[in-house]
């Protein structure tokens, strides 16, 4: 098992660099660091000017060279001026540069600047982080067990009405994407002019003018309820119909298999069947499709915490790609690659405690 | 519920006029018509029949799960005198499992996967008898025991992947005992396992019958079975029931002309390729919405007489005089049950020729990476040790071992799929041995072909069955054109015995024994000279059997084509075999003709194997010799002789040579070879296994 784990860790870290460094290769080509050298100086420089601002910057270096600075397992650059101080990665402006540390990158937890926020990434990362977390979490919370439930009740006796009528709302919640089923939320909820809300209002059962809220800004510092029900259920509703589809398949999959059958001729009660016998066998396949959501949520955050202004991970990401914000783009990436990995770990261990007869080897 | 005492001298179970359809989109297919059977307390029934005769369907029917499109349409089933066809699915659910209990055909997917054999075990008295959870594990304990397991703590703490495929079957047998039920439905218990390991289940069947008064209903396509555990059998023939009496009178005066037709097709002791050859049952079995008017059998009759037989169904007659015989027939009293059978021509017998394929010393090793976790240390599967034999020119050599005994792996060493580790394999004085199959050229790859063990898997199911032939055709470079290929195709189809139409068929319009046929066709297609068939017959019904079989000696006789016939079935074998070779743990334990091999001395393993066959044949005395434990692993085979585990002549053997050594080939006279230690005193003190009964 710890040698598995070792071996996977490993299989991991190399996955985490090849990924980063091709990140890397296009956050860097030269347009985008024109375009760098433009915003950061003067939108109005020559030719010239770029390519001086460019190596006096430290990127004029090879690709290479510039991607094992920004890990943190090359020294970082240096330069004297004209003027005769030195500038270089890690020397911050108007310090000492003998008491500069030689290397500053990821490794030494030195993410860099950020040229739209201008704080250090780590910070917005950790900020953005933590607001998508609660987002997450309650996304988990509400998706995992509704769809499971779906799926199980659905997939127990294939083709019965019940099956038929939750499948049908499955694929439907499937296939609106989260950009439609936010507008639709909203239009319906959280309008005053539209949907449920004037009504509700007319009769005086809602004291607001909205019964949800059409926006999330106000759950970064309070959740609620009101204001945090519509982003959790425009993220859950797409991923439910998707992992009930999985669970039903597994689950009628399941139902038609021997061991069943003996069950239900050993005496075993319906209910007792579907929980203690395919329950577990029918989890099996989902469960790496659950696992596969945390970096599919991730992508589906940039959209809602877009629509209704939540300033998470999503929201960061959106921004810095929009302003050409390349460190802390380049950490953006360098947290969504661990995140993926992380969780197909989790999902491979996961499986082997759910099916006895996969060993890891 | 009513729970009136049950008196003890009424049936446990009565059948009467059960009718079961399945309904589809299109039509209702009648799967069970007009069945009736009864059986005591304590008494065992068999049910036997081809595949989609509607045995199966009767025992589900009892159970009452025949799923969704299965309805019983007439009729009543009577357990206890309460019929279980008007019974709520919860007087069901109390019955099912403490009741009657049912053991099925394959043990490993019956069991859950994912549930510890003791959970699954401990949950029937715990449903039932309301039993807590420590004492209903003791219990599970106690029963896994008397199903001679051994370490039962290990075993109930398992998984079901973790077992052999005779002990899951034995925690299957334990599960249905698990609450003494009155009734035990046994679908094909023992056809997905090996000889020895089905003798051994048998065995424990019917001395748990005895133990525990227990009735059962024994479902079965091997009449040899039926005729060892039942005391009464219904013979059935598509969706009826066609005779039905004591086990010992239906075998010895069988009153309908399937039962003597099924008989005849089966090979018994006493049976010869050449001089006694079998009969098949000619035609096909009719498919449920296509039989016939009458009587089903018609058709496929010898009997048969038009405006009678098939004027209006046929009801079941007593046979007078005897002990609850009945038969389906309307003519039995007016056939002659003593005539011999109708003189086929027997055939030459075909000359053995010059030697075809040799094999020295030839050895197979697989390398399988050891540890849980793939950390480094690997370990050797010995699955072919020192082989050495030859086959001759139109030769039937028959391999004969369990499953893992390395008969698999030798044909494809031949075949070219693996390459040997060691030793030589020179076909026609060309050494292939290290020669993959991609490297062979084509008169090699086509002078060896293979027939395969399933016809439902091995044609590929989107191409008709002509030009799956002309495939082969064109890739043994046969004929020069188009027309000559599809020509030399016909020709193969009439070589087989198939009509030419068939060439336009898709293989899923066929049926086992037709698909067979093709596969046969393609081996053949580039004039093989050496055919390895790997139990062949062993996937179809008895009576399709005989006529596959009959087939590849015919096509042998005429093509003089060596066939290495490899089977776990003794008796087919014993028919058709000229030289047979019996493999143990990768080891040759015993080489020599078929006489030589069938008659004493005998190789200890052979002895057991011998006795664990089942004979359907009331004359026949057998001594039992049941091997205890299963094969051990080829990974860590024991030392000294490989069969010294199982081996009830061990002590036989001074100094406990067979745990230290491994035994030398003793070659006996005839050029018999016996790979074991015992001296040829001991040897010649064996009794045959199989004795005819002096009449």
């Amino acid at each position: 098992m710890l040698y598995f784990i070792l071996r996977r860790f490993g299989v991991m870290l190399l996955t985490a660099l090849a990924l980063t460094f091709i990140v890397f290769y296009l956050t860097n080509l030269p347009p985008n660091l024109e375009k760098l050298a433009k915003s950061e100086a003067s939108a109005r420089m020559t030719d010239e000017d770029v390519a001086s601002w460019i190596e006096k910057n430290g990127y004029a270096t090879p690709v290479l060279r510039r991607y094992g600075e920004w890990l943190g397992v090359m020294p970082g650059w240096t330069m004297l001026q004209e003027d005769g101080t030195t500038r270089g990665r890690c020397i911050a402006v108007g310090s000492d540069p003998a008491a500069a540390p030689r290397f500053c990158g990821l490794v030494q937890g030195t993410w860099g600047k950020s040229t739209v926020f201008k704080e250090p990434v780590q910070k917005i990362l950790g900020r953005g982080l933590s607001q998508t977390a609660w987002l997450m979490l309650a996304v988990m919370l509400v998706m995992v067990p509704t769809s499971l439930l779906l799926g199980v009740l659905s997939g127990m006796r294939e083709g019965s009405k019940l099956d038929r009528v939750l499948s049908t709302i499955a694929i439907a919640s499937t296939a609106t994407p989260e950009y439609v089923s936010g507008v639709i939320l909203v239009a319906l909820f959280a309008s005053a002019t539209a949907g449920l809300s004037p009504i509700l209002a007319d009769w005086g059962w809602i004291s607001g003018k909205t019964l949800f809220q059409g926006t999330a800004t106000s759950a970064m510092d309070d959740i609620t309820f009101w204001n945090f029900a519509l982003p959790v259920a425009t993220i859950a509703l797409y991923g439910i119909g998707y992992i009930a589809r999985m669970t039903r398949a597994s689950m009628t999959e399941v139902m038609t298999q021997q061991y069943i059958r003996t069950a239900r001729l050993k005496g075993v009660a319906f209910r007792d069947v579907i929980l203690r016998h395919a329950l577990r066998n029918a989890l099996i396949a989902p469960f790496t499709v659950i696992m596969l959501q945390f970096p599919w949520l991730l992508n589906g955050v940039v959209i809602v915490e877009t629509l209704f202004n939540y300033k998470g991970f999503g929201w960061t990401l959106v921004q810095a790609a929009g302003n050409n914000d390349i460190e802390l783009l380049l950490g953006c990436s360098v947290v969504a690659v661990l995140v993926v990995l992380v969780t197909q770990l989790m999902s491979d261990i996961g499986y082997v405690f759910l099916n006895p007869r996969i060993r890891l080897s | 519920m009513t729970d009136q005492p049950w008196d003890p001298s009424k049936p446990i179970l009565e059948i009467e006029n059960l009718s079961i359809s399945f309904f589809t989109r299109l039509r209702e297919i009648p799967a069970v018509m007009d069945f009736s059977c009864t059986v005591m307390a304590g008494e065992s029934m068999g049910l036997v029949g081809e595949s989609g005769c509607g045995k199966s369907t009767v025992a589900l029917a009892v159970m009452r799960d025949l799923g969704k499109n299965g309805k019983i349409v007439g009729g009543s089933i009577r357990f206890k005198g309460r019929d279980l066809t008007h019974m709520s699915e919860e007087e069901l659910r109390h019955l099912r499992g403490s009741e009657i209990a049912m053991i099925y055909q394959e043990p490993m997917a019956s069991l859950n996967p994912a549930m510890k054999i003791g959970a699954q075990l401990a949950e029937v008295p715990m449903i039932h008898q309301g039993m807590s959870k420590d004492e209903a594990w003791k219990l599970a304990r106690q029963i896994v025991a008397d199903v001679r397991l051994p370490d039962p703590d290990r075993i109930l703490n398992a998984y079901p992947h973790q077992l052999s495929g005779g002990q899951q079957q034995r925690i299957v047998i334990a599960m249905a005992l698990m609450s003494k039920p009155a009734l035990l439905i046994l679908d094909e218990p023992t056809t997905a396992l090996d000889v020895t390991v089905e003798a051994g289940i048998v065995d424990l069947v019917k001395d748990l019958g005895h133990k525990y008064g227990t009735s059962m209903l024994f479902i079965s396509h091997n009449l040899g079975l039926i005729l060892d555990v039942c005391d009464r059998l219904c013979v059935m023939y598509s969706g009826e029931a066609v005779e039905t009496g004591n086990v010992r009178e239906v075998f010895d005066k069988m009153r309908h002309p399937y039962t003597q037709a099924l008989f005849r097709s089966i090979p018994l002791p006493g049976a010869d390729k050449n001089s006694h050859p079998l009969v098949a049952i000619p035609g096909n079995f009719p498919l449920p919405h296509e039989r016939p008017q009458g009587c089903n059998f018609g058709p496929r009759c010898d009997y048969f007489q038009d405006g009678r037989c098939n004027a209006a169904e046929v009801a079941m007659s007593t046979v007078p005089g005897n002990d609850r015989h009945e038969s389906r027939c309307l003519k039995w009293q007016e056939i002659d049950w003593d005539a011999p059978v109708k003189a086929k021509i027997a055939k030459e017998k075909t000359p053995i020729g010059r030697v075809v394929l040799k094999m020295a010393d030839l050895k197979k090793y697989y390398s399988v990476s050891g540890g849980s976790f793939g950390s480094g240390s690997k370990k050797v599967v010995k699955a072919n040790e020192t082989l050495s034999f030859e086959a001759r020119e139109g030769e039937t050599l028959a391999i004969v071992g369990e499953s893992g005994c390395g008969k698999s792996t030798f044909a494809k060493v031949l075949m070219g799929l693996e390459t040997a580790t060691s030793g030589s394999i020179m076909l026609f004085d060309e050494n292939v041995q290290s020669t993959p199959i991609q490297k062979r050229n084509v008169d090699t790859v086509s002078s060896v072909q293979m027939v395969f063990q399933n016809p439902f898997d091995t044609l590929n199911p989107s191409m008709n069955v002509g030009r799956q032939i002309i495939r082969a055709l064109e890739i043994f470079k046969q004929g020069k054109s188009d027309e000559e290929r599809h020509a030399r195709m016909l020709e193969l189809l009439d070589l087989v015995k198939l009509p030419r139409a068939f060439a336009e068929r898709m293989p899923r319009q066929l049926s086992g024994g037709q698909k067979q046929r093709v596969g046969i066709a393609r081996a053949f297609a580039g004039g093989a000279k050496v055919v390895v068939a790997d139990e062949p017959v062993s996937a179809l019904d008895v009576s399709v059997q005989a006529a596959v079989t009959d087939l590849l000696m015919d096509i042998q006789r005429e093509n003089k084509t060596t066939l290495l016939f490899i089977s776990h079935d003794l008796s087919i074998v014993r028919y058709l075999s000229d030289r047979v070779m019996v493999m143990y743990l990768g080891h040759v334990v015993e080489m020599g003709t078929t006489d030589q091999v069938f008659q004493p001395p005998y190789h200890p393993y052979t002895e057991a194997l011998l006795s664990a066959v089942p004979i359907a044949d009331t004359k026949v005395i057998r001594k039992r010799i049941v091997l205890e434990g299963d094969i051990p692993s080829a990974v860590n085979p024991p030392p000294g002789c490989p069969f010294q585990t199982r081996c009830r002549w061990k002590s036989q053997v001074p100094n406990g040579l067979c745990d230290r050594e491994m035994p030398p080939v003793q070659t006996l006279e005839g050029g018999h070879q016996i790979k074991c230690h015992l001296s040829a005193d001991v040897l010649a003190t064996m009794e045959p296994v199989i004795k005819t009964a002096a009449e």
